[in-house]
């Protein structure tokens, strides 16, 4: 039943309470579709068993009546959530093996709405990239190819093993962690929906910490209700997160099909930048007469210190991960490599179990906050950061979201693109302002590029306001009306 | 020992600073839940969070912060309404997650100063710099095997208030009364037990000397001293080797030293290792630490009466020396006892009988004051009894004796022993015609002018009594009827 | 400015990272490039600006003093690499 993983979230919900097909058949038919499309690398750890399982007990329940709220949807599960009792790795060396004693909060509050994860998926080592190109685990295959192009192609980092699977139709959603385009960056490669939420509006607890005033988790899904409905079941507020900002939850869904009139959308004139790929310019300039079209006001407006973003955030995020992987040091869980004393142990254990970028980060940060630079460099940048949110606060003055392309590029071939660390870090010129700001940010597939590769384009709203974003972005998803699938599905089906 | 070191080439003088680290009482830890209680298995009281496993949260404890503003005040501090948390970044196996949570520019608690209370008799003043909330380190151990530490992480994340001096103290006496001090601030706000044996009160200590009048010199960090007497000895031990090393033409390299508490000298902690760079930075996974001024006033508002004002109000309520109030004030359940007893009696007297005859007797029994067979309220009544004459100070002592071994009041004591003295006037009067009327040669050598006698007819007549007559009756008794 | 390969190296040993000569002469290039970019953020005007540790607006929860954790040795040493009679167990440090 191949339909079955074609299917959005919302139809399998109503089907599986018409008692159309079962949980249990839902999940078989991922699993089978996962094993089929093993050489997109999307899981690290598959847990089918496990899957099966809470299939069964989701069955019971629909038996019973007593449904919870997204029950028997199988999903992905970013292998930066600790799970209890299954591995989790980080796409990292250093924890091989690891098999966290708690579950994270979000991960938790998924279980508990019956969201039933299907692996551990795979990305960028630490969540650092734009690629899955630096998993310690293999790179992951994005689905869609070049028309006539057999190159195999990067899905976006760091959540590429998320945003492939659920555009390959091998989970129907996905959990992906964002800190500067992490989510938004592979949604708009893959051709799917990804919000990275408010800052605060999702716990952290139990991620594994990248950037901590940046990292927030959010889904990946095929639809904008989709991912409503799976943000819904994510986000809350958890005392055992200090940045959780104790605000409830609204029913995300019910912000779908709202009219836009009246809304108004700012185009910031900041993001046009050079070397954006003159395809996504044009469908940039296409959403907004799009969203006009709807009833909205298209209104220009300026956030100056857009182009700072970039360096502020490779000094603030590398400078707390610093900080954020001293822990990994062989003494307490992980690998550990052998060493004739303490310092040998730990210089080798990390040397070793870390890779290039990672190191990369960690050394760039160690530097900005070592003595003699910190103020230069560290609390400059934290000053930066003061002036872009600003830019955002005035900014939504004038307008209720704004509109922006999410990334510069469609998906690029792997190895393309990659020669050196800062080419690669301009993938996120267009995501990052909004992490460095704590504004929640959603992309979506409005168009396809000429050789067939989709393209995203991005809304971002005032905190906490993720309803009217869902909002508009539904109206844009209505009149983009894309509908086209990866190549390798494609195939499969003829 | 004086302030001023003599030296081979002159005067010296001391400049100390203190840096000490009190563990706040709490339940549970600064940033997690696991139980912050001394001497469990190891690593039984872990949580994640203190583990540094990834994606735990640091969460602060709302006690710990209470306990350090009530502190703050007890040190006559200012309160910093706004704080900061910040990150101290370093290596080391009982540091799970590769940095300390401590506070760095902006403290709970800025400048303070208490008095200290000298042998002598006199009172110094000593500034506070500062008070700051910071996690405690696991403990490593290194002779367990030869290649190998041993890890417990049970410590690791207590809540810890490091409380720094100015560099007032001078001298290895100011640096005893003022750990004294602090611990007895502690104890009294109920913040931290300052059990130094335990380790919830350690020292590190700063020492410089310099000629007197001219700038501060070089100064060596002690570390972890946890006795007030092995503060005083490394005071003086370190004092006296730096004056050495500066009279024979050397120069004080700023280092972290170790007290040796078998031999009594310091020695250098220097490893191979640069200094440490710490790259403090505010901790992202928490947010400033805000406080209302009505939190802090309502704090100020439930303070118990602190040291130094309880020690000067006895003075001046009860009329004790400034010696029996110090003495007295040590700690907060001692004068809770001592005005108790002297609720209704003679403040002097209750005050000797407690610290005399109390504690004298606690002490060979090798009991605490709460542990005393003998109340607060017994020790009133006792003291009630001497007043009243109904028994004398030197039959009391006996009574005193008994209430100790038995637990029983004064009263029933006397009434049991028939202790009770005797004061009526015609009882003595008879007595001490007869003791006269046995004696009447030595009587005419007394009048003669053998003054001495008089303590011989006492005796006499304290012995036919059974020391039951009281003394000051029969003495006036005796002198009237010997004038003859 | 420049991350020479001595930099480069003192903060390898502050990081606890093992770099090899050959390693320094990539990440100072590297590096030295990710540096320049930063370094772009020197042209920015802050007077007066704060610096911005955390996007969140509100007052700091603190828990309630009770024991909610810990008590779970087993779990705690479960993923250790070496281990001994309820301890972690690491080499020595070389003093």
């Amino acid at each position: 039943m191949t339909n079955l993983t074609h299917m959005t979230i919302r139809a399998a919900l109503d089907g599986l309470k018409k008692k159309e097909f079962t949980a249990s058949e839902l999940v078989d038919a991922h699993i089978a579709a996962s094993e089929a499309a093993r050489h997109l690398n999307c899981y690290i750890t598959e847990t089918f068993d496990l899957a099966r399982d809470a299939a069964k007990e989701s069955d019971a329940r629909y038996a019973k009546g007593e449904a919870l709220p997204l029950d028997g949807i199988p999903i992905a599960m970013k292998d930066l959530f600790c799970t209890e009792g299954v591995q989790t790795t980080a796409a990292s060396k250093i924890l091989k093996g690891f098999i966290p004693p708690y579950e994270s909060t979000v991960s938790g509050n998924m279980k508990r709405d019956g969201l039933i994860s299907l692996g551990k998926a795979n990305l960028d080592e630490f969540a650092m990239g734009s690629s899955n190109t630096t998993s310690a685990y293999g790179h992951v295959l994005n689905p869609w190819k070049r028309e006539g192009d057999d190159r195999d192609l990067v899905p976006g980092g760091s959540s590429g093993g998320s945003a492939a699977a659920v555009a390959a139709r091998i989970a129907m959603g996905a959990t992906g962690t964002d800190t500067g385009g992490s989510i938004r960056q592979p949604a708009a490669f893959c051709g799917i929906t990804g919000i990275k939420p408010t800052y605060g509006r999702c716990s952290r607890f139990g991620i594994v910490a990248f950037a901590s005033s940046l990292d927030q988790a959010g889904p990946f899904a095929r639809t904008v209700e989709d991912c409503a409905l799976l943000l819904e079941s994510m986000a809350g507020y958890d005392p055992k997160d200090s940045t959780s900002v104790n605000l409830p939850v609204p029913r995300y869904a019910d912000a779908i099909g709202g009219s836009v009139k009246g809304l108004k959308v700012g185009v910031p004139k900041e993001y046009r930048v050079e070397g954006t790929n003159p395809e996504i310019l044009a469908l940039w300039d296409k959403g907004a007469q799009m969203l006009k079209d709807a009833g909205a006001e298209i209104v220009e407006v300026s956030l100056p210190y857009t182009k700072y973003a970039l360096q502020t955030y490779y000094v603030i995020a590398p400078a707390e991960c610093s900080s954020n992987l001293a822990r990994y040091d062989g003494v307490r869980f992980g690998q550990r490599a052998e060493g004739d004393n303490l310092i040998d142990t730990y210089e080798k254990t990390r040397a070793e179990g870390f890779g290039q970028e990672v190191k990369r980060r960690i050394l760039i940060g160690t530097y900005v906050l070592s003595a003699g630079y910190y103020d230069a460099y560290y609390n400059q940048a934290r000053r930066v950061r003061k002036l872009i949110w600003q830019d955002f606060m005035n900014a939504y003055q004038q307008c209720d979201v704004l509109l922006t392309p999410t990334a510069p590029t469609p998906a690029f071939a792997i190895g393309e693109n990659q020669q050196d660390p800062v080419t690669m870090y301009l993938n996120d010129v267009f995501t990052i302002p909004a992490s460095m700001a704590g504004v929640p940010g959603l992309s979506l597939p409005v168009g396809l590029s000429g050789d067939g590769l989709p393209l995203g384009l991005q809304l971002l709203g005032r905190p906490f306001e993720e309803e009217t974003v869902f909002k508009v972005a539904h109206a844009l998803e209505q009149a983009a009306h894309f509908t086209a699938l990866p190549q390798t599905l494609q195939r499969k089906a003829a | 020992m004086s302030a001023i070191i003599k030296g081979e080439t002159g005067d010296w003088e001391m400049v100390i600073g203190l840096e000490i680290h009190a563990q706040v009482l709490t339940n549970s830890k600064l940033f997690s839940g696991a139980s912050a209680a001394f001497g469990a298995a190891p690593n039984a009281q872990v949580s994640p969070v203190d583990a540094g496993m990834p994606g735990m949260l640091p969460v602060i404890n709302k006690v710990a912060v209470e306990k350090a503003v009530r502190t703050g005040l007890g040190l006559n501090a200012k309160i910093n309404l706004e704080s900061v948390f910040e990150r101290k970044n370093y290596f080391y196996p009982d540091l799970p997650q590769g940095y300390q949570i401590s506070q760095y520019e902006k403290p709970i608690v800025g400048e303070g100063e208490i008095e200290i209370d000298l042998p002598d008799g006199t009172v110094k003043k000593i500034g506070i710099e500062r008070l700051h909330l910071e996690q405690d380190a696991g403990k490593s151990l290194h002779d367990q095997h030869p290649q190998k530490s041993f890890v417990d992480l049970n410590r690791s994340g207590n809540p810890l208030m490091e409380i720094v001096s100015k560099p007032d103290i001078r001298t290895a006496e100011e640096a005893a009364a003022y750990v004294t001090k602090i611990r007895a601030i502690l104890r009294y706000l109920d913040t931290c037990d300052g059990n130094m044996d335990e380790g919830s009160m350690r020292c590190d200590v700063n020492v410089s000397v310099r000629r007197p009048g001219e700038p501060f010199g070089t100064r060596c960090e002690l570390k972890n001293i946890n006795s007030v007497r092995f503060v005083q000895q490394a005071i003086e031990y370190e004092a006296r080797r730096q004056v050495e090393v500066l009279e024979s033409g050397g120069k004080i390299v700023q280092e972290t030293r170790l007290f040796d508490t078998k031999n009594g000298t310091t020695r250098s902690m220097r490893s191979k290792e640069d200094a440490h760079d710490y790259r403090y930075f505010p901790d992202p996974d928490l947010l400033p630490l805000v406080l209302d001024p009505a939190y802090v006033e309502e704090i100020r508002n439930t303070m118990p009466e602190l040291p130094d004002v309880k020690k000067h109000r006895f003075m001046k309520e009860y009329g004790l020396s400034l010696q029996d109030a110090t003495v007295l004030i040590g700690e907060r359940e001692r004068a809770a006892f001592f005005e108790k007893a002297a609720n209704g009696n003679d403040p002097k007297m209750a005050a000797n009988w407690l610290l005399t005859e109390l504690l004298g007797a606690l002490n060979k029994a090798e009991k605490d004051l709460s542990e005393s067979p003998v109340t607060a309220e017994q020790l009133g009544g006792l003291l009630a009894l001497i007043k009243d004459n109904t028994i004398s100070g030197k039959i009391a002592k006996e009574v005193f004796a008994e209430m100790f071994q038995t637990g029983k009041d004064a009263a029933t004591i006397v009434e049991e022993k028939g202790l009770k003295q005797v004061t009526d006037t015609g009882a003595i009067e008879k007595l001490v015609n007869e003791v006269l009327a046995e004696n009447a040669d030595k009587v005419e050598e007394y009048r003669a002018g053998k003054d001495k006698l008089f303590g011989f007819f006492v005796g006499q007549i304290m012995k036919k009594s059974g020391g039951k007559m009281n003394p000051g009756m029969v003495n006036d008794l005796l002198k009237e009827k010997l004038k003859g | 400015m420049s991350i020479d390969k001595d930099t480069v190296g003192k903060i390898a040993r502050l990081a606890r990272i093992r770099v090899t000569e050959e390693d320094k002469e990539k990440l100072s290039a590297e590096l030295t490039n990710i540096l320049t970019m930063i370094e772009e953020l020197n042209a920015v005007d802050t007077t007066g600006v704060e610096p911005m540790t955390s996007v969140v607006q509100v007052k700091m929860h603190q828990r309630d003093d009770v024991v909610t954790d810990g008590g779970i040795p087993d779990k705690i040493l479960a993923n250790a690499p070496e281990k001994a009679a309820g301890f972690f167990v690491v080499p020595k440090v070389v003093e």
